[in-house]
């Protein structure tokens, strides 16, 4: 099993002059889970975001080691997965199409039509995976983001708002993925809701 | 997998999901038939000078690619997918998928024009040295999409993406645009291929420092 660890310092981010947060220091390794926690509009979204390489922080750096050595900013995409309300899938293609193409876009990444078949199976989208995404309902599309999230099997797996518009099965197949990723890799969350932030080992309040 | 199979693939997606959406196919194919009728409405009998007729088709280009080589970028923006892609891919396959794209889209565009022109005003638009046309029609078309593709990622992430778009297209391609009408009206009047290649020269140049410039512009308009 390969051990990740990624290594916050100094993490600042501002907006139109308004600072978001300042000075974020973190570390966490694989088999570690973390729930990032903070009032509405503290920049837990805004977190999530730059450690999974979207945004840049205004100071500050994301480091991303696997067994020692550090990984370049292209082999971070293969290395992370990512379930967050602002992630969106394209309408126009079918949920099994999404996980394909996206996964051919992928760098370092190939298609795994069996493995993305399994995974839409697991969220309870095998019957529906060659329907068009416009149809889906908002639930459906949180479990296909989870599908797309865990296709290439990413060692460090950031989570926001995880449950929402999720029923109690679709909240339990997350429980069990949180379970499973804790054994595997890195889990970071970041939530308002006590449940969930009780499902990881440690906190990080953002203030 | 390397890099070019990852932009052929994003490229691949594109044209898929501009045959399902038709995004910017329904626009550019009404902009080019709603141009080309008001033009032969306007000629009526009169009979246009080479350079007239070149200037009109490069209009009718301009304005069609204006309307539609945007989408690419504003469409991710606006359905939300932009960070999807931020997750899949790096900024270098990003830029040459959606530059493939528009590449493509703007040669089908100019070839369209070019089959309505031929066939709407028979009796004057007879490209009399091909050779000079079709090079003209090919450069333009990589000068059109690299100059666009960079100024979409831009406008998209913009409030005001319908008005800012010409407007900031215009300063830009306007050496593009002088150039490949000056080649059109040569194709037309029957001139030698070597009379052209001046203009050739121009339109390689402004491709190679487009292209190289957005290149390295593209990563930070792309990131936040």
């Amino acid at each position: 099993m390969n051990q990740i660890t990624l290594t916050v310092s100094g993490l600042s981010k501002e907006f139109n002059r308004r600072m978001i947060f300042r000075n974020v220091s973190f570390t966490i390794s694989t088999g570690e889970a973390l729930a990032l926690t903070g009032k509405n509009g503290s920049g837990k979204s805004t977190l999530i975001k730059i450690l999974s390489g979207v945004l840049t922080p205004f100071k500050g750096n994301v480091v991303f080691t696997v067994n020692g050595a550090r990984i370049g900013p292209d082999d971070i995409k293969s290395a992370i997965g990512l379930v967050s309300p602002y992630l969106q899938l394209y309408d126009e293609f079918t949920g099994l199409e999404n996980l394909l193409v996206l996964s051919s876009i992928r760098s370092n990444g190939s298609i795994r039509a069996g493995r993305a078949e399994a995974l839409l199976d697991r969220f309870g989208l095998a019957a529906r995976q060659h329907d068009l995404v416009r149809g889906y309902s908002s639930g459906m599309k949180q479990r296909l983001k989870y599908a797309f999230a865990l296709l290439h099997a990413p060692g460090v797996l950031l989570l926001d708002e995880p449950t929402s518009n999720l029923d109690a099965e679709g909240i339990e197949v997350v429980r069990q993925v949180v379970r499973e990723q804790q054994k595997t890799g890195v889990l970071i969350l970041a939530t308002n809701d006590e449940d969930e932030a009780a499902w990881c080992s440690r906190r990080f309040q953002v203030a | 997998m390397s890099a070019f199979s990852s932009t052929v693939a994003l490229f691949s997606k594109d044209v898929r999901s501009e045959l399902r959406t038709r995004y910017a196919l329904n626009a550019l194919l009404m902009f080019v038939v709603t141009a080309v009728a008001t033009i032969l409405f306007a000629l009526r009998s009169d009979v246009p000078s080479p350079t007239v007729l070149s200037g009109m088709y490069w209009v009718v280009v301009f304005f069609t690619a204006m309307s539609s080589l945007s989408r690419i970028f504003v469409s991710e923006e606006e359905r939300g997918t932009t960070m999807t892609l931020q997750l899949v891919a790096s900024p270098s396959t990003v830029y040459f998928g959606k530059l493939f794209f528009n590449t493509a889209l703007t040669v089908s565009l100019t070839l369209a024009v070019t089959v309505l022109y031929t066939l709407v005003f028979s009796e004057f638009f007879i490209i009399r040295t091909a050779s000079i046309f079709f090079v003209t029609v090919f450069l333009g078309s990589l000068g059109f999409a690299s100059a666009a593709t960079i100024l979409a990622a831009i406008v998209a992430k913009a409030n005001t993406r319908g008005t800012l778009y010409p407007v900031l297209s215009f300063p830009i391609l306007i050496v593009l645009l002088m150039t490949v009408m000056n080649a059109t009206a040569r194709a037309l009047e029957g001139e030698a291929f070597s009379e052209a290649m001046g203009d050739f020269q121009i339109l390689v140049g402004y491709i190679l420092a487009m292209t190289g410039g957005s290149y390295m512009l593209f990563d930070y308009v792309w990131k936040d």
